[in-house]
């Protein structure tokens, strides 16, 4: 009997926290409760599942032949090119090659020989789940409004870092970029996705001239949303012949109205 | 002047001490970015030969970055205490690590020494030492720092909790503020990282953590981490306890984290003056990290443990309540995995404590690192046997807001249990007060009327 009653206990020897209510304020991990002053096993493999969707998504590659599909509609030119990295290792290793094209890149550009008000770029960066995820999404709002006025192209990059849009705008003669990247991914959100503007780019800028909306991603900033500061941000670089931090301090005003 | 190292008749040249340095350090991902690493493991050890035979005091001779072009060279060079540096300056890096090793250099004479060993001298030490001997070394130095608990006693084991919140929500960081508290954690201090570096968003939060403090009674200091000018404008509006600043080992690092010595002395000045520490007014909270030179394009040529080291120079300066590297936050191009980051975090915690500073480290990693939760368990026991003086405790590992994980509130737990560390004293005292552990420092099962809880 002792030992029957045991056995029946063994799911209760988690000690919960008396505060769980405070969990309503806070997306941290609180009031996780404890076995013996450790993690109970519940905590440690919700943590190691968000881990590992975590890493898989650093692993994720562009889904390049759906997104070219997409973009079909929207009646822009659309590139496809690959940075100086050859693999993701390397990729975490040396961010100064996924700051610039491969050779067959550089020539592929250069042969075009057109110019483009506005290019945006999209790149893997650290997540390219969030690319698959969330770019159409954004370019399928604002390129039917833009179209009307700037001529427009747009680059699919694989292992590409911000940087590497400098060159892609300097090679397509690009007025403005607009680089759509993967942030790097927390346990919360494994598919962020980042957008940084640059007004008359050129390789070397530092991230002083450039302008950049984080976190879009459904629980994040929503597309219509980063649709409109996009939107501004263009209206601005255009108006001003700038981008960067002097253009930050007026976004203010635009989230405040 | 050109260093040599013959082996088995191949000789290895190396050009300077930096470049030396550089080629002895362990491998890590950073010095082979920045192109300063060994291009042969058997050329490293070559270097750790070389290096051996360096004496000590060639490195007050030979400034790594020149004196005139850096004002930390400068720190370094003119604050050396020449008449501490005695009982070691005939020595050899060599052979003051195996000197480092024996009985003779005891707590008392490793405290004594402090002052007359430079950054580069220890750093250059740290490479010929295996993980086994930065941690008996490392073990061997007391540093202890005060200001409303004792952080750093033998056999004690502080934690900074940090309650961080994407959107700096007061309610959310209170909410991670009082599950910290309820198992054991805040006595190296309270710290938030704030999401925006605005002074009415750090005054808003330090009036919040002041009045927990208050109203709780609870023996710690509160910090919100803004930029250091920040911290200095609203000094007389809010409840400064520690100021904090990230810092570097160059002058063009620091350049790029927008401060220099003298706005660090500025800032220390003013925080000295507000005298609020009970029983201690040491006021400055620094932290470090290997990489942020290379980072900053600021490193010279230097490898990025030795600049790392330099920085130790500069939180020496200003007599610091806490100093911490947060070695896996900077990502895998500098630290790329679970090795790497061990081996760093133990560097740090050595050099640091030989040089006399108060260390913690932020036992953490990025997700795009080749590290998980069994690294940080094996990191953080090493970091607690060699006598680290605080660790982070953030919920659940995870930074909601920094996106990275450190070490939890449950590791702290265990961390104390397994080596049969005690938080501060003071701590200790008000955590029995509070009903939270028992006499015997074991966790009590707390309930809903706890008064912690009635807010």
């Amino acid at each position: 009997m002792i030992q029957e009653d045991s056995v029946s206990k063994v799911g209760s020897v988690i000690q919960e926290d008396a505060w769980t209510s405070l969990k309503d304020f806070t997306k941290a991990r609180i009031a996780l409760g404890n076995v013996g002053g450790s993690l109970p096993l519940r905590e440690v493999l919700a943590f190691k599942l968000a881990h590992a969707e975590a890493k898989d998504a650093i692993y994720s590659d562009l889904n390049i032949t759906e997104i070219q599909q997409n973009l079909k509609g929207l009646d822009v030119p659309v590139y496809v090119l690959n940075s100086n990295v050859e693999d993701r290792m390397q990729y975490l290793k040396r961010p100064d090659l996924g700051r610039r094209l491969n050779q067959q890149s550089v020539s592929l550009l250069k042969e075009i020989g057109k110019s483009f008000d506005v290019v945006f770029i999209l790149a893997d960066g650290l997540s390219a789940d969030a690319i698959n995820l969330h770019a159409f999404e954004v370019l399928k709002l604002i390129i039917p409004v833009l179209s009307l006025k700037y001529k427009i192209a747009v680059a699919l990059v694989n292992q590409g870092r911000v940087a590497i849009g400098d060159e892609i705008g300097k090679l397509l003669n690009a007025r403005f970029t607009a680089i759509m990247i993967g942030e790097r991914p927390g346990l919360s959100s494994h598919e962020s996705m980042g957008i940084y503007t640059t007004y008359a780019p050129e390789v070397g800028l530092t991230d002083e001239r450039r302008n950049c909306i984080s976190n879009i991603h459904p629980d994040g900033l929503n597309y219509w949303d980063a649709t409109r500061i996009l939107s501004y941000l263009i209206e601005q670089s255009f108006l001003r012949k700038i981008s960067g931090v002097e253009i930050k301090l007026e976004l203010g005003q635009l989230s405040s109205e | 002047m050109g260093y040599k190292c013959s082996i088995q008749g191949r000789n290895y040249v190396f050009d300077d001490l930096k470049t030396l340095m550089a080629k002895a350090t362990p491998f890590r991902s950073g010095d082979a970015l920045a192109g300063v690493a060994a291009e042969s493991n058997a050329e490293r050890v070559a270097a750790q030969m070389a290096l051996s035979e360096v004496p000590l005091i060639s490195f007050l001779n030979e400034a790594i970055i020149p004196y005139e072009q850096d004002e930390i060279t400068r720190l370094i060079i003119d604050s050396h205490n020449s008449q501490a540096f005695e009982t070691v300056a005939h020595l050899t890096v060599g052979e003051f690590r195996d000197w480092l090793l024996t009985e003779a250099a005891s707590t008392e004479i490793l405290t004594k020494l402090a002052s007359g060993l430079t950054p580069e001298m220890v750093a250059a030490t740290s490479k010929l030492m295996r993980n086994q001997d930065l941690i008996v070394v490392a073990q061997k130095c007391t540093v202890i720092s005060k200001f409303r608990t004792t952080v750093g006693l033998p056999g004690r084991l502080s934690v900074r909790l940090q309650p961080n919140s994407p959107v700096d929500d007061s309610r959310a960081i209170a909410a991670s503020t009082i599950d910290g508290l309820m198992y054991g954690c805040g006595d190296a201090v309270i710290g938030i990282n704030p999401a925006t570096d605005s002074p009415e968003i750090v005054c808003e939060l330090l009036k919040m953590l002041d009045h927990i403090r208050l109203k709780f009674d609870i023996p710690t200091q509160s910090c919100v981490l803004c930029h250091v000018t920040t911290a200095l404008k609203i000094i007389n509006k809010a409840p400064v306890d520690l100021v904090f600043q990230s810092i570097g080992g160059t002058e063009k690092t620091n350049a790029s984290f927008g401060v220099n010595l003298s706005i660090l002395q500025e800032a220390w000045e003013a925080a000295s003056a507000l005298k609020r520490g009970t029983i201690g007014n040491q006021v400055m909270y620094f932290e470090t990290g290997q990489g942020s030179a290379l980072s900053a394009n600021a490193n010279f040529g230097v490898d990025q443990q030795t600049c790392e080291a330099r920085a130790y120079a500069v939180a020496r300066k200003f007599n610091p309540f806490l100093v911490n590297t947060v070695v896996g936050f900077i990502g895998p191009e500098y630290l790329y995995d679970g090795k790497q980051i061990i081996r760093a975090a133990l560097e740090d915690h050595f050099c640091a404590k030989l040089l006399g500073l108060p260390m913690g480290e932020d036992v953490c990693y990025t997700n795009h690192t080749e590290a998980d939760q069994d690294d940080m368990d094996n990191l953080l026991t090493l970091l607690g046997v060699a006598g680290v003086n605080f660790i982070m405790g953030v919920p659940g590992a995870d930074d909601i807001m920094l996106n990275y994980q450190s070490t939890s509130f449950h590791d702290a737990m265990y961390i104390r249990k397994v080596l049969k560390k005690k938080p501060a004293p003071e701590f200790e005292r008000w955590l029995l007060l509070s009903g939270i552990t028992d006499d015997r420092g074991n966790r009590l099962q707390i309930n809903k009327s706890h008064k912690l809880l009635k807010t």
